[in-house]
C-alpha cells in the first residue's frame, strides 16, 4: 500500500511537509506548477520547505460546501514563518468557541481512505498546538 | 488634455426574480430606458461595452444589437467577474477618451436567481483511484478539504483578516451582523431592492450560517437584474439640450486595476492592494480626497468585505475601519453615508450589473432624483467594485452644476 499526498506540495517523508517553489531571483513562494514568477517575472525555481507551525490569520466555518464535503468545517489561513497557508483546521470543534484569531497550529495530516488499489490518499491540515502539554 | 466624459443616461432594472424575461430580455430593459434617459436613441451610440458571465455562450452584446438596433458599431463583450459592468463601462469610456467615440453603451445583465453558491469547487469524478492532476497534482478536489474557495467562505476570511492584523478584541460576529443590519435598513428605501426588509440583530445572527461570520442575510442575494449606462463626450455634450446638459453627471475618475503580488494572494485573494490603489488612482485624477465625498457604494458582497473597504478607500484612518462604522460615519446619516442602496446584502448582487448599478445609485443622489433615500446636497460620489481574481473598478462622479 501506498501513502499518496493529496497535492504535490505535500510532502509525507520522513515527516509531513509543505514543499513550495521559491524564485530564485526574489524569493517569493508557491504552490503548484509555475510558468513564471507573479513577481518579479523570474523563471528560475528551487524547492523549500515550509515550516510546519504557524499562526491563524484568519479562518471561516463553513457550513456549506461542494457534495461530499462533511460539514461544517473550518478553514484557515496560516502564517508558518512568514509563508501564508491555507488549509483546514484539524482536530477541533468546528465552532467559534474552541476556533480563534492568532491561534498557533502546526501541520497535521487525516486519511481520505484507500482507492481501488489500496493506496491510500493522505491530506493534512492544521491542529492546534496543545500549549499545556508541549513538556 | 482630453476631454471630459459624462454619463448622459443610465437606469437599472428591479433586482429580483424576473423568471418571464431572459438574459436579453433584461439587458434591453435597461439599455432602452439608459438611452431614454439621456434622450438619445441607439443610433447615436458609437459603441458598445457588454458585459453578461452566465448567459451561455455567444457575444450578448450581439444578442442585444439584435433587439434594440443593429447599427454595426463596435460591440465589445468583456468579462471580469463581478467588476464585470464597471469594465464594459470603462471600455466605453476609454472609447470615447481615445477619440475613436462620442457616445458609448455600456451594459451588464445577470440572471442569477436560484443560482446558490458561486465557485465552490466540486469533488472531481472519481475513477476509484488516486491519481495526481493538474497545476497542484492534486488526488480530488481541493475545495472544502484544504480550505475553502467558496466566495462566503474568502470574503469571511478577508473580513477575519482584517481584525486579526489590527488586534481587535471585540465580538466579531455581532460586529459584521450590524454593520448588515445597517444596510439592510438602508434598503428599506430602495423600492429596486431584492430584498427591502429592516432586519433586526437577533435575526441577522440568528438565521443559517453560510460561512462563520457571515450568515445568510450577511451575504449577497443572487438575482436577476440588469445596468445601463449611456457615456458621452464634453464635446459631443455640449450640442445637446440644456436638459441633458442639466442631468449629465461628470466621471471625475474611472479607474480599473487589477491585483498585484503580494505574500499569499494566491492562497487567499488580497482584495485590498488592487482597491488602495484604484482608489488612490481616482483621487488623484479627481483632485480630490475621500473626507469631499458625499456617498459611496462599496462592493460589500459579504458583511466582511464592507469592513475592510472602508479602510482601502480611505474612508477612515489606517487600520480604523472598526472605529468608523462605530462612529455611526456609513450610516445614512452619518459623514460619509455607504450603501445607503442597502448594498449588495439587500438590494442584490447580479454579478455583471452590479458595477453599473451602483454608477445609477450614486448618479440618482447627484442628480437629486433619489426620492425618499435623497442624500441631500450631494455632488460627489464614489462607486466601487470587486471582482474576484481580482479586478477593482472604481469610479467618482460629479453633480451636474445645474443641480
Amino acid at each position: 500500500m501506498t501513502r499518496i499526498p493529496i497535492v504535490d506540495y505535500l510532502v509525507l517523508e520522513p515527516e509531513p511537509h509543505l514543499r513550495a517553489h521559491e524564485c530564485t531571483h526574489c524569493g517569493a513562494r508557491y504552490f503548484g506548477r509555475r510558468n513564471a514568477c507573479a513577481s518579479c517575472g523570474g523563471r528560475s525555481f528551487t524547492d523549500t520547505d515550509v515550516a510546519t507551525e504557524g499562526e491563524v490569520e484568519a479562518f471561516t466555518i463553513v457550513s456549506f460546501a461542494a457534495p461530499g464535503i462533511p460539514v461544517p468545517f473550518v478553514a484557515a489561513i496560516v502564517d508558518c514563518d512568514g509563508t501564508t497557508v491555507q488549509g483546514n483546521l484539524l482536530e477541533v470543534e468546528p465552532s467559534p468557541e474552541h476556533v480563534h484569531l492568532g491561534m498557533k497550529v502546526r501541520l497535521a495530516t487525516a486519511s481520505l481512505g484507500e482507492d481501488a488499489n489500496g493506496d491510500e490518499g493522505i491530506t493534512f491540515g492544521f491542529a492546534p498546538i496543545d500549549q499545556g502539554s508541549a513538556s | 488634455m482630453s476631454d471630459d466624459v459624462f454619463i448622459l443616461g443610465i437606469n437599472m432594472t428591479k433586482f429580483g426574480k424576473h423568471p418571464d424575461k431572459d438574459t436579453t430580455d433584461l439587458g434591453a430593459e435597461a439599455a432602452l430606458a439608459a438611452l431614454d434617459d439621456g434622450g438619445v436613441t441607439i443610433r447615436d451610440i458609437d459603441v458598445i461595452g457588454a458585459g453578461n458571465l452566465l448567459g451561455g455562450p455567444g457575444g450578448f452584446g450581439q444578442m442585444l444589437q439584435k433587439q434594440i438596433g443593429q447599427t454595426g458599431v463596435p460591440v465589445y463583450n468583456v468579462q471580469n467577474a463581478c467588476a464585470t459592468g464597471a469594465t464594459a463601462l470603462r471600455t466605453a469610456i476609454m472609447a470615447i477618451k481615445a477619440g475613436e467615440a462620442q457616445m458609448g453603451l455600456a451594459v451588464g445583465v445577470e440572471k442569477l436567481s436560484g443560482a446558490g453558491l458561486l465557485a465552490g469547487g466540486t469533488a472531481k469524478d472519481d475513477d476509484g483511484t488516486w491519481t495526481p492532476s493538474g497545476r497542484y497534482g492534486a488526488i480530488t478536489g481541493t475545495d472544502g478539504r484544504i480550505g475553502t474557495v467558496t466566495m462566503p467562505g474568502t470574503f469571511a476570511q478577508i473580513g477575519m483578516q482584517y481584525l486579526h492584523e489590527h488586534a481587535y478584541s471585540g465580538a466579531e460576529f455581532e460586529l459584521f451582523a450590524r454593520i448588515s443590519q445597517k444596510n439592510h435598513a438602508h434598503s428599506t428605501l430602495n423600492p429596486l431592492a431584492t430584498y427591502t426588509e429592516e432586519l433586526s440583530l437577533e435575526q441577522i445572527m440568528g438565521d443559517f450560517m453560510v460561512a462563520y461570520p457571515n450568515t445568510r442575510p450577511m451575504c449577497s442575494a443572487n438575482c436577476d437584474g440588469a445596468a445601463a449606462a449611456v457615456v458621452v463626450s464634453g464635446e459631443k455634450l455640449r450640442t445637446l439640450s440644456a436638459e441633458q446638459q442639466a442631468r449629465a453627471v461628470k466621471v471625475r475618475a474611472s479607474v480599473l486595476t487589477s491585483d498585484p503580488w503580494a505574500e499569499g494572494c494566491q492562497v487567499l485573494p488580497d482584495v485590498n492592494t488592487l482597491t488602495r490603489r484604484a482608489a488612490a488612482q481616482a483621487y488623484e485624477a479627481a483632485g480630490v480626497g475621500p473626507e469631499d465625498l458625499d456617498l459611496v457604494e462599496l462592493h460589500d458582497c459579504f458583511a466582511t468585505a464592507e469592513l475592510v473597504h472602508y479602510d482601502n478607500l480611505g474612508l477612515c484612518e489606517p487600520g480604523g475601519a472598526v472605529d468608523f462604522f462605530e462612529s455611526g460615519a456609513p450610516y445614512r446619516d452619518g459623514s460619509t453615508p455607504v450603501n445607503v442602496s442597502g448594498g449588495l446584502q439587500s438590494k442584490g448582487h447580479p454579478v455583471s450589473a452590479t458595477g453599473i448599478a451602483n454608477i445609477w445609485e450614486v448618479c440618482h443622489h447627484l442628480r437629486g432624483e433619489a426620492g425618499p433615500r435623497q442624500i441631500e446636497g450631494a455632488r460627489l460620489g464614489l462607486a466601487h467594485v470587486i471582482g474576484l481574481g481580482s479586478a477593482c473598478g472604481v469610479h467618482i462622479l460629479e453633480a451636474p452644476a445645474a443641480a
